[in-house]
Formats: C-alpha cells, sequence, structure tokens
C-alpha cells in the first residue's frame, strides 16, 4: 500500500454562531469566533489517498486527476468565501476545522476515482487542524 | 454517513526547554560516548513544538471535538507552565529518574494529558527541532 498526499490551500471567512444559543452564550462558548462581522483563515488541506501503484503508470493515482477534483470540489467552491453563508454543505452547521473537515471528506470520497481517500487533514493555522478517516481504517501515513 | 467517520482535533503547542542526557546508570566516559554534547554537564536548550491528537463526537451544538479554551487551559496547567522556560531534569520530577531524552518526553506529556475529560487523547508529538520528531501513541 502507498500513501500519496497532495496538498492545496484556500482562504476563506467563517463565523461561530448557534442560533439556538443566546447571544451571551454563543460570546461565552465561541468567544473571538463569534464576532458578527466573520473573520477568515488560509486553510492548508492534505488530502492523502492510499491505494497500490498500478503496474502500468507506476501510480496510485495520476495527481493531474487528482489536482482537477481539487479544483473543482473544494477550491472552486471554499475560496475566498465566507463558508457559512455560501457552501450549501455547511448550511446549519458551526463550521469549525472538524465540520469543515468531514464536509471536506464527504465531497471527496465518492469522486476518487482510484484508490481510496485515506485521510483528510485541514490546517486552520500551523497550530490547529483536524483530521477526518474512515472509521476503523485509521493507521499508516 | 458521517457517523462512520473518525475525527480528530489536532493542536500545536510550544515551549522553551534546557536539559541535559545523562545516565545515573552510566560511567562519565560512557555518558559522554553515548550523548555526545548532549551530555554538557550545564546542559543546553530547544525549543519544542507539542502536537496533540483527539478524538470524540463532535458536539452539535459547537462544531467541536473540545473547546479549544477547555484544551488550552488543560494542556497549559498540565504541560506548558511546569515546562516552560525550566531545566527538564531539574525542574520536572519524572525527569530526576528518566533521562530527558524526547522520546520521554513524548511518554511524560502523553501521561500527563490523558485525563483530559472531553477528549479522547490519541496521539502525542514532540519536534525537539523541526529536524527531529518523536510520537507516542501511549503503547
Amino acid at each position: 500500500m502507498v500513501y500519496l498526499t497532495r496538498k492545496l490551500e484556500f482562504s476563506a471567512s467563517h463565523r461561530y454562531h448557534n442560533p439556538a444559543l443566546s447571544a451571551e452564550e454563543n460570546q461565552r462558548v465561541f468567544g473571538k469566533c463569534n464576532n458578527p462581522h466573520g473573520h477568515g483563515h488560509n486553510y492548508t488541506l492534505e488530502v492523502t489517498i492510499a491505494g497500490e501503484a498500478d503496474p502500468v503508470t507506476g501510480m496510485v493515482l495520476d495527481l493531474k486527476e487528482l489536482k482537477e477534483i481539487l479544483e473543482r470540489e473544494i477550491t472552486q467552491r471554499m475560496d475566498h468565501r465566507f463558508l457559512n453563508y455560501e457552501v450549501a454543505e455547511l448550511k446549519d452547521q458551526i463550521p469549525t476545522c472538524e465540520n469543515v473537515a468531514r464536509v471536506i471528506w464527504n465531497l471527496l470520497e465518492p469522486k476518487i476515482p482510484q484508490g481510496r481517500l485515506h485521510r483528510v487533514r485541514l490546517y486552520e493555522s500551523a497550530d490547529l487542524f483536524a483530521d477526518c478517516y474512515r472509521s476503523g481504517v485509521k493507521g499508516a501515513a | 454517513m458521517a457517523e462512520s467517520l473518525h475525527v480528530e482535533l489536532g493542536r500545536r503547542y510550544h515551549f522553551a526547554a534546557s536539559h541535559r542526557l545523562h545516565s545515573a546508570q552510566l560511567s562519565e566516559a560512557e555518558n559522554f560516548r553515548i550523548y555526545g554534547k548532549c551530555n554538557n554537564p550545564y546542559g543546553h536548550g530547544h525549543n519544542y513544538t507539542v502536537e496533540i491528537r483527539l478524538s470524540g463526537k463532535i458536539d452539535p451544538a459547537t462544531g467541536m471535538i473540545a473547546n479549544l479554551a477547555d484544551l488550552d487551559a488543560f494542556v497549559n496547567e498540565r504541560v506548558i507552565e511546569p515546562f516552560d522556560h525550566r531545566s527538564l531534569q531539574d525542574e520536572v520530577p519524572a525527569f530526576q529518574e528518566a533521562v530527558p531524552t524526547t522520546e520521554n518526553l513524548c511518554i511524560e506529556i502523553f501521561l500527563r494529558l490523558k485525563t483530559f475529560p472531553i477528549a479522547k487523547l490519541e496521539a502525542v508529538r514532540v519536534e525537539e527541532t523541526s529536524n527531529n520528531g518523536f510520537e507516542y501513541e501511549g503503547n
């Protein structure tokens, strides 16, 4: 098994706010992430595909193809967007790193034509990230 | 579908500390042979990076595995405050016995953080420099 990782960056704004909570509760739970005008990050996404190297091409998955999938599914959807308002998949969810990583997983998994999606790692900053795996297949890379 | 996903939260912290690698079970000559300049009696220091990963259910009300304010307070109290700008073998009880290698530091930090009540500690990674990384998963 070989693990291939492709990285990409996008920039987006978001806001943490749960309409079921009072203004004070929102402020207490989310702190400055609750700022009504939102704030933004430079996100770094690492997508890891697991598979065997094809005996003819030597590839787990053609990187060009993966790059196009990431461009179409992630960059076009999320780059320079306000995640709460412009990404339908995040509607009614708090766009935390955990939830954005999960949404990215669900967008990408059905689109991977060869190998299987092994891990999505989303960095919101150098010191904060979320990892997403299919349950039971964590480990390696 | 989302229920069958395993999500981990990763957080990185930084502290600076000094240490000296010296084993009481070895002779002076052996200590010097094994640890080289890390055996310098006056010690030396590093800027350490600690990366922790935690798993758990994402709370639908907050979208979080753990609130960073709670996590940061826990890690600061258990690891950053007692280690930052300290001499590890002189000021951290565990390293009066164990040699303060980054392997042992990883294990000590794991033991200090594994009781975090909100999420399960999956791994501790310590980078002594950007070229040396160590990881411990509790087993």
